[in-house]
């Protein structure tokens, strides 16, 4: 028991940025846009808070906070490309996240070879510093988040329409909304989340930028966000649920009674529930009704 | 006067590019080579070595140092048969109208199944690694399978779906593998030598590269795929349920059927990449550190292929020909994840094709407002 309480921090470590891009994944399906590029734009995140950290000397903890910010940054720009596509040009929204998956890989480990004449980032000395009893200050930032999602989309007028632009488009913009800025305002929301938690992800749990450190947690996100049935307190819940697998899977050595599961166990479970309650919530539409499809006004 | 022909031709050119997804695709990936060029330009590097790798890996010559060797051709090809394979899980997927994301888990499925068969199965010579590629064909077909019986009968998204299923299949893939008795971390024992899928005259003609058997394995695929798309009654239906899945229905298709179908033969087409590149470009069976990322290039592979047969074929030795070069970049100071950056980018510009349509509906839209004004001005 003491070493399940004892994994409290490590487990928080492992939600928080889960959490914060599921949350920015549910803003953008809330709207109507689905965003399978989650992943890449938690790479370029982490490329970029690792990449901002290091250049800046690699031990301040004022660093890591400029870090934080430019990883924001970077993800809202890249998440522009997004955007344009799938609400200007009412692209196909799987085939330009998936492009944006294949630019992220390549276009940060290309930048790393240039900048640090390696494939992965230069080490910094030291990442964020855990505050009070081991918690990074990651996991309130997944708090302020996940409050802020939550408040914008159920007690602001902005959340009532994005929702609404969500659900049907056509309603909304014969209702005055500009559908269109509301999904733009909405997918860059998602993508400077993304990044910020590629950030956490990288500033908390290791000491540099490779290829592998996302290593799914971005689709973990997506699937958080269908789990969570597209509400904030479920995708928060789903986020923990994962995140504590996921912790499960690489902590389990340390416990005893866990040993005799291989830590595949664990890995698998986020993928597997949400394919089981995916299976047995079918039928009862959970889903924003207009998410993927691309609204075209008539008449212009 | 002139500027408005002037412009006038330039969209006309336009058009005629956007008229057909053929010059559509070698728009786009001319343009992606385009964007690589101009970034390795922008970090001081010189791109002539990034052409001058792609030259001696589709020919053998090295121009700088004059000579040839043809085992980079070997190379080439062993690197495009699996995008080749994943490319045709992609598309055939997609002309049912599905967008199947899971060829990487098909393609780890069917991976998985070929090193058990070749570690496990008879070891008889000339059998051995046909059965092992016919099993690792059906697992594959049966994990696409999965997917299509979930998105029929449940109406699960297979996006979601293939995505969830890419990491299950990399999970347990690693699981099994080192459940394998003298297995370690990373690596089974070596295979018998029976379960090696032949190189035979390959070896010789292309100076001991990896080609193998395998070439022919995959040309069968492309033949099939053609053969079931086009001319079958069973590539009709998928082909009408892609279209327009209500129409199928009233038409008499079982849409159903249809899907699931449609997913398997996807699965089957990722699952014999995975047996090829197992069985042909390694010794013994690998515990996977990581994804292979053939089922990811292998959608850019569809995209610019555009679903068929031939195309899929052409893209795929295209995106073969980056895979293989990026060790010849690497080693002229060209930081090899351009070849990365360019797909990502045909893939991005691809989905920016509807974009140039509405483009050229608007140019057209406004010449034929123009004309009217002017000849409105013309009888006033």
């Amino acid at each position: 028991m003491n070493e399940l309480l004892g994994m409290i921090p490590s487990v928080l470590m492992m939600v928080s940025p889960i959490l914060i891009a599921a949350m920015g994944g549910m803003i953008s399906e809330r709207a109507g846009i689905v965003n399978i590029a989650l992943e890449g734009l938690m790479g370029i995140g982490a490329f970029t808070a690792a990449t901002t950290h290091v250049l800046l000397g690699g031990e301040f903890q004022a660093t890591v906070w400029v870090a934080l910010g430019t990883a924001l940054v970077a993800g809202a720009l890249i998440s522009l490309i997004h955007a344009y596509a799938s609400v200007s040009l009412n692209a196909d929204q799987v085939v330009s996240g998936t492009g944006i998956n294949l630019l992220a890989m390549g276009s940060t480990v290309f930048l790393a070879q240039i900048i640090f004449h390696q494939e992965r980032t230069e080490p910094y000395k030291l990442g964020m510093l855990p505050g009070p009893g081991g918690i990074y200050a990651t996991a309130y930032i997944a708090l302020a988040v996940l409050a802020a999602s939550w408040y914008v989309l159920y007690r602001r007028p902005f959340g009532l329409r994005l929702r609404a632009c969500g659900e049907h488009p056509a309603a909304a913009a014969a209702a005055g909304i500009d559908v269109r800025k509301v999904r733009y305002i909405a997918v860059l929301v998602s993508g400077a989340l993304a990044g910020l938690a590629g950030a956490c992800l990288v500033l908390t749990q290791t000491i540099q930028y490779t290829m592998y450190t996302i290593n799914g947690a971005g689709f973990i996100a997506l699937a958080a966000v269908s789990f969570g049935r597209w509400l904030p307190k479920g995708v928060a819940g789903a986020a923990l649920l994962f995140g504590s697998a996921v912790a499960l899977a690489i902590y389990m050595v340390n416990i005893q009674a866990l040993r005799v599961l291989p830590p595949e166990f664990f890995s698998v479970m986020p993928y597997l529930i949400t394919i089981v309650t995916l299976v047995l919530f079918s039928g009862k539409d959970y889903a924003p009704r207009a998410a993927g499809q691309p609204f075209e006004k008539s008449g212009s | 006067m002139r500027t408005a022909k002037a412009r006038s031709g330039g969209s006309r050119l336009l058009d005629s590019i956007l008229a057909a997804p053929r010059t559509v695709s070698i728009f786009v990936v001319v343009l992606g080579f385009a964007c690589g060029t101009i970034l390795i330009l922008a970090v001081g590097r010189d791109p002539g070595g990034m052409y001058a790798a792609l030259v001696q890996t589709l020919t053998g010559f090295d121009l700088t140092r004059g000579t040839w060797n043809a085992r980079y051709i070997g190379e080439w090809l062993t690197a495009s048969l699996p995008l080749i394979l994943c490319g045709m899980s992609m598309g055939f997927a997609a002309r049912t109208g599905l967008f199947n994301i899971g060829a990487e888990g098909q393609y780890i499925v069917g991976l998985t199944i070929a090193q058990a068969v070749a570690l496990f199965g008879p070891q008889i010579q000339g059998l051995h690694w046909i059965l092992a590629v016919i099993a690792a064909g059906l697992g594959g077909a049966a994990w696409g399978g999965i997917v299509g019986w979930l998105k029929a009968r449940y109406a699960v998204s297979e996006v979601v779906a293939t995505i969830m299923l890419n990491y299950i299949a990399f999970f347990l893939s690693r699981y099994f593998t080192r459940l394998i008795p003298d297995a370690n971390t990373y690596q089974t024992p070596s295979f018998p030598a029976t379960a090696r899928i032949p190189t035979g005259v390959f070896d010789s003609l292309t100076n001991g590269s990896r080609l193998n058997a395998g070439i022919f394995v995959a040309l069968l695929c492309v033949l099939a795929y053609w053969f079931i798309i086009e001319r079958t009654r069973l590539g009709f239906s998928l082909r009408a349920t892609g279209l327009n899945k209500e129409a199928a229905r009233y038409g008499g298709i079982r849409v159903t059927r249809a899907v699931i179908i449609s997913m398997g033969i996807a699965g089957a087409f990722a699952g014999l990449a995975g047996a090829i590149v197992s069985l042909g470009s390694f010794s013994y069976g690998r515990v996977l550190g990581g994804y292979d990322n053939y089922g990811f290039n292998g959608i850019a592979v569809a995209l610019v292929g555009n679903s068929t047969a031939g195309g899929t074929l052409v893209s795929g030795l295209l995106f073969g020909m980056l895979a293989s070069a990026q060790p010849l970049m690497q080693s002229r100071q060209i930081p090899k994840e351009v070849t990365w950056i360019i797909s990502g980018l045909v893939v991005v510009f691809i989905s920016l094709r509807t974009g140039f349509q509405m483009l050229i509906d608007w140019r057209s839209k406004r010449m034929t407002e123009r004309d009217e004004a002017a000849r409105e001005g013309g009888e006033g």
